[in-house]
């Protein structure tokens, strides 16, 4: 017996709702998180990731307060993402009921912002976010961009993780930005890259279409596969990707 | 009702602990008060981020002599994660060729694991000690761990006249230890309070065992 392979749905939230949209019967409410959030943690969800689209700085209370809520529910490890560009955020959301933060831009700009996280809060509680795009001219062929894939930052993204890993970020959340949205399945080459040159946990994201994208990815090296829109709409459920995996040989919750 | 009072010695995220052990009933404040903290029928010890760290924060609002005097006195006290790994002699996490001391509760020692993947993060599968009370009910369910240090051994000495600690293993990489129950000193590596119904049960399994 060993750890489980984690199945982690990802919500998009702006100033306190969830956003594109969640399709699932009988919701009230189908933009509030702390319903969603129950609905996916008794669906066997291993963990949650909110995304935090919130453009407005000024709306960071609407953010706090929705973790709170949730958090007050849900008793699964809850990780939040997106807009974090300090030691204050992290700590803001770590008190607000988070788990671990998810540090992705502003990491790239600041790397001593994973280090003094890391150091003030733990390893366990840093989470690189890494958006990923295929580049001929980055050494690894990956490059790490910006700013949701919009700008390219330079650096190559092989290179960023394994920085950022011997700076403390106790996990890895790729996001392909070539496979993200397409629906063909996640990109295997990428994970397996990632896996050989890093220690810490990759949680695999973008690209998920169908129940058999999955398992692959865990072959590749996934400790963990996020998917957002198939859970969302209801065209896969969590059960079905851990039947699908327990098929494969895999170990699930 | 039973009270409980979780350390706050500036652990992380305490606010989950507390939602989840109010899921038993009893009632739940987290302070850092030294007379509050012994009179509580239980005393949770959170634990998140460096061994060193956490040592400082307990010792900083004299949790070690809370823990101590409890003890002592036969009062039940529940060390989570980091809070269970300070309960050991000491650790070698950060401490160069050296040790950071722990409280010394048990001998030995909280090293690295060696496994290719670390941190150990996620949820696994628990093998409880015979006749575990903590594990009742929940014995064949999985619990969400986060560490890259642990125990692996176990080495307190056996004494006629004295009960046997139960002692709870876990796997990754290598065998570590889960869980203890030793009497009104009860600890587990992995966090109750983010594994879901399983969690719930445990804590209230730890909350029942209270007399």
């Amino acid at each position: 017996m060993s750890v489980a392979i984690r199945v982690i749905p990802c919500l998009d939230v702006d100033a306190g709702r969830v956003v594109k949209g969640v399709n699932f019967e009988n919701l009230n409410d189908a933009g509030d998180p702390v319903e969603l959030a129950r609905r996916y943690g008794n669906s066997g969800a291993d963990e949650l990731v909110f995304l935090d689209i919130t453009a407005s700085s000024s709306n960071r209370e609407t953010t706090y307060e929705m973790i709170r809520k949730t958090a007050d529910e849900l008793f699964i490890p809850l990780t939040v993402g997106g807009g974090v560009r300090s030691v204050s955020d992290v700590d803001q959301l770590l008190r607000a009921g988070a788990d671990k933060i998810g540090i992705n831009t502003a990491g790239i700009a600041n790397p001593e912002l994973i280090s003094d996280s890391a150091k003030r809060f733990g390893d366990q509680c840093i989470v690189i976010s890494v958006d990923v795009r295929r580049n001929q001219d980055s050494p690894s062929g990956f490059e790490a961009t910006t700013h949701g894939g919009r700008n390219s930052s330079g650096r190559d993204a092989l290179e960023w993780i394994i920085e950022a890993a011997e700076r403390g970020a106790g996990e890895v959340l790729l996001n392909s930005m070539d496979a993200d949205g397409t629906k063909n399945g996640y990109d295997l080459e990428l994970i397996s890259a990632v896996r050989s040159a890093v220690e810490i946990p990759v949680i695999a994201s973008g690209g998920a279409g169908k129940l058999s994208d999955f398992a692959p990815a865990v072959k590749a090296g996934a400790n963990a596969v996020l998917a957002a829109s198939v859970f969302h709409f209801n065209e896969i459920s969590i059960q079905e990707v851990k039947d699908e995996l327990a098929r494969s040989g895999q170990e699930v919750r | 009702m039973t009270s409980v009072v979780i350390l706050d010695y500036g652990s992380g995220n305490v606010r989950s602990a507390q939602r989840a052990v109010e899921t038993t009933g009893a009632k739940v404040s987290i302070s850092a008060d030294f007379d509050e903290a012994l009179e509580a029928d239980a005393l949770l010890v959170p634990g998140v981020g460096a061994f060193a760290a956490c040592m400082q924060g307990i010792k900083n609002v004299r949790g070690d002599q809370i823990i101590g005097r409890r003890l002592a006195g036969g009062r039940p006290v529940l060390g989570i994660c980091v809070g269970m790994q300070v309960l050991f002699e000491k650790s070698t996490e950060h401490s160069g060729d050296g040790f950071l001391e722990g409280l010394n509760e048990w001998p030995g020692t909280v090293e690295k694991l060696v496994a290719p993947v670390l941190p150990h993060m996620g949820w696994n599968n628990v093998a409880p000690a015979t006749n575990s009370k903590m594990f009742s009910g929940v014995e064949t369910e999985r619990f969400y761990f986060v560490h890259s240090y642990a125990s692996r051994k176990w080495e307190l000495d056996p004494h006629e006249m004295l009960a046997a600690p139960k002692v709870s293993w876990a796997n990754h990489g290598e065998d570590f230890v889960a869980a203890v129950e030793n009497g009104p000193l009860w600890a587990t590596q992995f966090h109750p309070e983010k594994s879901g119904e399983a969690g719930l049960t445990l804590l209230a399994n730890w909350i029942a065992a209270i007399k």
